[in-house]
């Protein structure tokens, strides 16, 4: 809201002060993250600044060929292939549910939807020594399947609530037109629901693939080293020896939240845009 | 006016059919397609989650130890009125048993559970089954021959601890999970305060998130106004700044602060250089550590509910209110706050339900006085391997997050829980 002309000392000298603390607080927000950036490229391995010269041997130590480095590729190729297995369940469960729920009142629907929810409500801890109770029993423990399922779990309500809520806006009538049209509930499914709900699904698969991408409870307890993932061996990290390397990773981990958070930002615009919302 | 004068027969499809069954039938293959549509997320979240945690919830009031490894002793126990000491029956059957154990190399368990209801009975249980009487001694000896071997085995709290610790299921940890335990009685009393913590904890959890909660809201409403007030252009530029550490990793986040909040950190080295504290301060390991971490960690869930609401404000409300005279103070907060309510009252319950269950941060940068009650599940099932203990916290903490998630979604609806 501009200042108007007929402002007082007082409402002026109010409004200046505020926009300063706005500043203060924006810059609370957003300080650690570039902060961390440039130590990444320290040539000694403190945290201090000014930095003594300037250096890529933090990310040779995750890229390089020493016995670090494979823990570290170990644990991006973990990450991936957790991230990706997980996001894929998640989005088909998910997106499937979704429909279902759009379609039709079923008794007990309350309870249905509480329970699709439910891993972003319950504390992760109590989710991950469950799980780890139980998976143990179950031959589950200490492999990949098994993180994968559990972050399966953990991600699919993201996927729910925003296809859902995509599918609010969504006209029925376009599916039975697609099958008085001759095509079977497979076709129709492929091009008229899913293009259109498209926006929907892609932000929730995203979701679900942070949500796997930056997990470190469930994996503390499921994983062996050798299924650490990225946010494991920072845990490592920042617990044993920190040092530079760590700076180095979350540099990489804040690019990729930028293309993210990017991505993310394109799909809601084109979203509001296709549903004749104005920004 | 023409009325609808229903023809003498019911309406039917053109089959034949009356509509009404025909209707019926549809919305019942629709109901059935939904739910086959659901089926496959629900039986899937069902195995991988649901049961899993149901299992181990359940495990809090399972004892299976006494009952299972000492079967004999725990049957023969319970007509023994806990006056005195137990007859030799009892004696007997728990020589037996523990002789049976030893064998199977499953007395360390039963000697283990005991231990949780008296200290010292580990070591008595071990160096008792080590020392057994030969299997041919008369049973009337028996009693003497294990006070020969540790006088406790006369004292009658001993024996009254494998009594209340025999049946197979049992109050014993959700009742230590809030600093109370059974006397021999089978009284609920106030457990002794050396393992007096849980209440602490608990206190502790809630009041950590009640601070970083206060805060959250404190710095998040100043910027959510400000975001919502903002022409559309600077605003979105701004709300990078606000998406950005939403959608970076925790664990970057948290060693970000680990970083700049050490000793010989950046936070200190710019105080020192501006004078705002003379001498390096300790910010890491403690509490100060802790609230700022978690409330840059949850300030986006403050603010992004917070905006939301007050974008549809419009600000004529504010006009009128100053055009009747009001001060700008007055009508802020007598007409444009009240408008916010939704927000505020989404942010608040948001930010305190993920605080309550705060784990990483706190055990990243606090130090051992700063941990919240995840942080005793995960030392119980890790560390001390008590998983009665670590059940009964998390039935705890659950009983706790689910009362504030009825009010939230009482209030702000489960649906509309919207994460950027």
């Amino acid at each position: 809201m501009a200042l108007p002309p007929y402002a007082s000392p007082v409402e002026r000298a109010w409004y200046y002060s505020f926009r300063v603390i706005c500043a203060l607080i924006f810059f609370f927000l957003i300080a650690p993250i570039f902060v961390i950036m440039p130590l990444s490229f320290n040539s000694e391995p403190y945290f201090t600044y000014p930095m003594p010269g300037y250096s890529l041997r933090w990310y040779d130590v995750i890229f390089g060929d020493s016995p670090q480095s494979i823990l570290w590729q170990r644990a991006i190729k973990n990450s991936v292939i957790i991230g990706f297995s997980a996001t894929l369940l998640a989005t088909a469960l998910g997106t499937v549910a979704a429909l279902g729920l759009s379609r039709a009142n079923f008794p007990f629907k309350g309870v249905v939807m509480a329970v699709l929810i439910s891993p972003i409500v319950v504390p992760i801890v109590i989710t991950a020594v469950g799980m780890y109770y139980f998976y143990a029993q179950i031959g589950l423990a200490s492999t990949i399947p098994g993180i994968i399922l559990a972050h399966t779990a953990l991600g699919v309500p993201f996927v729910v609530i925003t296809v859902t809520a995509t599918l609010v806006g969504f006209n029925q009538n376009l599916i039975r037109a697609g099958s008085s049209l001759g095509a079977g509930p497979a076709r129709v499914f492929f091009k008229v629901t899913l293009p259109l709900i498209l926006p929907g699904v892609v932000s929730g698969a995203l979701f679900a693939f942070a949500t796997s991408w930056d997990e470190i409870v469930v994996v503390l307890f499921l994983a062996s080293v050798e299924q650490h993932t990225i946010p494991r061996r920072m845990w490592s990290g920042i617990r044993e020896l920190i040092d530079p390397t760590i700076a180095a990773a979350a540099t990489l981990l804040i690019f990729l939240s930028i293309l993210l958070m990017v991505t993310m930002e394109i799909l809601r615009r084109r979203s509001e845009r296709l549903r004749g919302i104005k920004a | 006016m023409t009325t609808i004068v229903p023809t003498a027969d019911i309406v039917r499809t053109a089959d034949g059919v009356p509509l009404k069954v025909k209707l019926r039938r549809a919305e019942r293959m629709r109901k059935i397609r939904a739910v086959s549509l659901i089926a496959p997320l629900f039986l899937f979240l069902a195995v991988t989650f649901v049961m899993p945690i149901g299992i181990m919830l359940f495990r809090s009031v399972q004892n299976p130890e006494v009952s299972q490894i000492l079967p004999r002793t725990a049957q023969a126990i319970q007509q023994w009125d806990g006056e005195g000491l137990p007859g030799e029956d009892v004696v007997a059957a728990f020589i037996a048993d523990l002789r049976a154990a030893k064998e199977a190399k499953t007395h360390g368990k039963v000697a283990k559970r005991l231990n949780y209801d008296l200290s010292g009975f580990r070591s008595l249980t071990l160096q008792t089954a080590r020392r057994l009487p030969p299997p041919e001694t008369p049973p009337s000896e028996l009693l003497d021959k294990l006070i020969e071997i540790d006088k406790r085995w006369g004292e009658t709290r001993y024996w009254a601890t494998i009594k209340k610790a025999a049946p197979p299921y049992t109050m014993f940890y959700l009742l230590a999970a809030l600093d109370r335990n059974f006397d021999v009685k089978g009284n609920v009393i106030h457990a002794p305060p050396e393992v007096s913590i849980y209440i602490d904890v608990l206190e502790r959890t809630f009041w950590m998130s009640f601070i970083v909660t206060a805060v959250c809201f404190l710095l998040g409403y100043p910027i959510a106004y400000l975001l919502a007030t903002l022409p559309t252009k600077h605003s979105n530029l701004l709300m990078i700044l606000v998406l950005l550490p939403f959608w970076t990793s925790l664990l970057v986040r948290t060693t970000a602060w680990v970083v700049l909040l050490q000793t010989q950190g950046v936070v200190n080295d710019a105080a020192v250089a501006l004078g705002l504290w003379s001498e390096r301060i300790q910010l890491i390991h403690n509490r100060t550590g802790v609230y700022v971490a978690m409330v840059h960690i949850l300030l986006p869930f403050m603010v992004l509910p917070l905006y939301s609401v007050m974008k549809g404000i419009s600000f004529t409300h504010m006009r009128a209110a100053a055009s009747l005279g009001a001060n700008p103070l007055r009508s802020f907060l007598k007409v444009y706050v009240p408008q916010t309510m939704p927000g505020i009252g989404a942010g608040i319950l948001l930010v305190f339900i993920i605080s309550l269950g705060y784990y990483i941060t706190p055990a990243l940068v606090g130090g051992p006085r700063d941990q919240m009650i995840s942080y005793f599940i995960a030392f119980h099932t890790n560390t001390s391997v008590n998983w009665g203990m670590a059940a009964a916290l998390s039935v705890v903490l659950l009983f706790c997050v689910m009362i504030f998630f009825g009010i939230y979604n009482r209030f702000v609806g489960i649906e509309k829980m919207k994460l950027g």
